[in-house]
C-alpha cells in the first residue's frame, strides 16, 4: 500500500483527533488506524499517537503483538511520535516503573509536582495542560519548515521525556523547568504536545511530516 | 515564555444552533455551530466548550453530529457538557470528536461516575462542571439541574473532591453572575483555583474585556470561559487576547 498513512490503534484511548488532522493534511492519501500489524508492514509511514498511562499503553501495544512492526517501522520509514507515543519510545518510564521500547537512550519523568513555580513566583499545576512554547534546536529539522520559532503547540501530560543523548532533541519548552518537547533522529520525529490540537501550527507540522522524506 | 491563559468561547446549542439566554431565559439565536466555531478558530480561540442545553432526551444525538462537524474542520480541543449521566455518554461524545467531556448534575448525583470515566478513558478527557451560588459570606454552594437545585455541598469541598475522584479540570460557573455580565465572582474563582492543583476554568458573568483579565490576574484561573460578548460580536477572541497581553497576562497569539 504504497503512499499510505498508517495510525497506530492499541486500544488505548480515542483516535479520532489523530486520523482527522492527519487526514485533513494527507494530500489525499489512504489515513488507515489500525492495529494490524501487516496493515502497518505495509504502510508508508507511521504516526504512533498515545494518552493515558504508560504501563497501560506498553501492555496493550504488545497484546496486539504490535511491538517487533513498531521497531521496525521506527528503523525505517517516516515515523511520527505523538505525547505517549513519545515517551513509549524512551528506555524507562518513572510513570509505574515501567521499560519503554527503547528506540533512545533516556528516561521519561513526571514533573516535579509542588516545587513548580513560574518567573512570578505562580504556582504551577501538574498537569501541565495547554498552550506552550516550543523553541527549535539547531539545525533546523524539516518539520520545522514554516514553523516559527516559538510557536505555541497544545500540551496535556504530567511526564516529559529525558534523552541521554542531547542530539536529538529538537524542541524544547519551559513549565517551570526547561524540558524536551521535540526529538528527531534520522526517520523520527516525537513530540510531546499534540498536533492535532494545535490548530495551523499543528496542521503545519502533520502536513510537513506527511512530505518528509528522511 | 510560559503556559498562555486560555480563552474559550462556550456555545450553547439546542436543537443544532446556538443560542444564549441571559439566566436561562429569553433565548437568541447566535448562529450554526460549526460556522460559529470555525470563525472562534480563526480568531485564535484556544478551546471551543459546547454545552447541550436541549430539555428533551430524544433529542440529545443532536449534538453528536454537530460535534462531528466540528472536529473535521477544527483543530483545537473540544470540550462538550450538557446531559451527560452515565459512561456511555462520555464514551459517545469522544467518539464522536470531542476531546473532553464535562459532567455537572450527574457528578453530584453519582461521584463514581467521575472516578470510573477518569480511569476508563484519562483524566485529561474528564471536567467537571460546578455550578455555585453565593450562600453566605465565602460560603458558596453547589447547584444543579442549571442553577434550579441547591445541593448540600460547598462549593470549594466539592472542587478538591472532585478533583480526588480523577477529574482534570474544574469548569466553575457563577449562577449569581451568569449572564449578568458584571463580572466573574473573582473570589469565588480564586477560593477554588487556591484548593486543587487541577486548571480552573472561570465562567459565568463576562461583560467586557477586563472581566476577562480580571479571571485571570484576580481570580487566578487558568482559563477564562465567555458567550454574548463573542456572539454577538462585540468583541473577537482576538481582540480579548490583545486586551489581556497588553495587561500583562501570557496568552497565544
Amino acid at each position: 500500500m504504497a503512499g499510505s498513512i498508517a495510525v497506530i490503534d492499541y486500544g488505548m484511548g480515542n483516535l479520532r483527533s489523530v486520523w482527522q488532522a492527519v487526514a485533513h493534511v494527507a494530500e489525499g492519501r489512504e489515513v488507515q488506524v489500525t492495529s494490524d500489524p501487516q496493515v502497518v508492514a505495509a504502510a508508508e509511514r507511521v504516526v504512533f499517537p498515545g494518552q493515558g498511562a504508560m504501563p497501560d499503553c506498553m501492555r496493550e501495544l504488545d497484546a496486539r503483538g504490535l511491538r517487533p512492526v513498531l521497531l521496525d517501522a521506527a528503523r525505517n520509514k517516516p515515523f511520527l511520535g505523538i505525547c505517549i507515543g513519545q515517551q513509549m519510545l524512551f528506555e524507562h518510564s518513572e510513570e509505574g516503573d515501567v521499560a519503554g521500547l527503547g528506540v533512545f537512550a533516556g528516561q521519561v519523568r513526571r514533573f516535579p509536582g509542588e516545587r513548580m513555580v513560574a518567573a512570578d513566583g505562580a504556582r504551577l499545576k501538574v498537569p501541565h495542560m495547554g498552550w506552550n512554547e516550543v523553541r527549535h534546536s539547531a539545525p533546523e529539522h524539516p518539520l520545522w519548515q514554516g514553523i516559527a520559532d516559538g510557536e505555541r503547540f497544545y500540551f496535556v501530560h504530567s511526564y516529559y521525556v529525558d534523552p541521554a543523548d542531547r542530539s536529538i532533541v529538537a524542541g524544547t519548552t519551559d513549565y517551570g523547568i526547561p524540558f524536551t518537547s521535540a526529538v528527531a533522529r534520522d526517520n523520527i520525529f516525537a513530540v510531546q504536545f499534540h498536533p492535532e490540537k494545535s490548530a495551523h501550527a499543528g496542521l503545519a507540522l502533520l502536513a510537513n511530516f506527511i512530505r518528509w522524506s528522511p | 515564555m510560559a503556559l498562555a491563559k486560555r480563552i474559550i468561547p462556550c456555545l450553547d446549542v439546542t436543537a443544532g444552533r446556538v443560542v444564549k439566554g441571559t439566566n436561562f431565559i429569553n433565548l437568541r439565536d447566535a448562529g450554526d455551530p460549526v460556522e460559529v466555531a470555525r470563525r472562534y478558530d480563526e480568531q485564535g480561540a484556544d478551546e471551543i466548550t459546547f454545552l447541550d442545553i436541549t430539555a428533551s432526551s430524544d433529542q440529545r444525538d443532536i449534538i453528536l453530529s454537530v460535534i462531528e462537524a466540528c472536529a473535521a474542520e477544527v483543530f483545537i480541543p473540544l470540550t462538550v457538557g450538557g446531559g451527560v449521566r452515565v459512561i456511555g455518554d462520555v464514551r459517545r461524545l469522544l467518539n464522536a470528536g470531542a476531546d473532553k467531556v464535562s459532567i455537572n448534575t450527574a457528578a453530584v448525583q453519582n461521584p463514581d461516575l467521575v472516578a470510573e470515566a477518569s480511569a476508563k478513558v484519562g483524566s485529561q478527557c474528564i471536567v467537571v462542571a460546578i455550578d455555585a451560588k453565593q450562600v453566605g459570606p465565602d460560603e458558596w454552594a453547589v447547584f444543579t439541574h442549571g442553577g434550579r437545585n441547591r445541593t448540600e455541598l460547598d462549593a470549594i469541598a466539592w472542587a478538591k473532591r472532585v478533583q480526588e475522584l480523577g477529574a482534570g479540570e474544574i469548569l466553575l460557573t457563577s449562577m449569581d453572575r451568569d449572564g449578568a455580565r458584571n463580572g466573574f465572582d473573582l473570589a469565588l474563582t480564586r477560593a477554588v483555583a487556591d484548593a486543587v492543583d487541577i486548571p480552573v476554568i472561570a465562567s459565568g458573568g463576562v461583560g467586557n474585556l477586563q472581566h476577562l483579565a480580571d479571571g485571570v490576574s484576580e481570580g487566578r484561573a487558568d482559563a477564562v470561559l465567555a458567550a454574548s460578548i463573542f456572539h454577538f460580536g462585540e468583541y473577537t477572541v482576538r481582540q480579548a487576547k490583545e486586551y489581556m497581553r497588553a495587561r500583562g497576562i501570557e496568552v497565544r497569539l
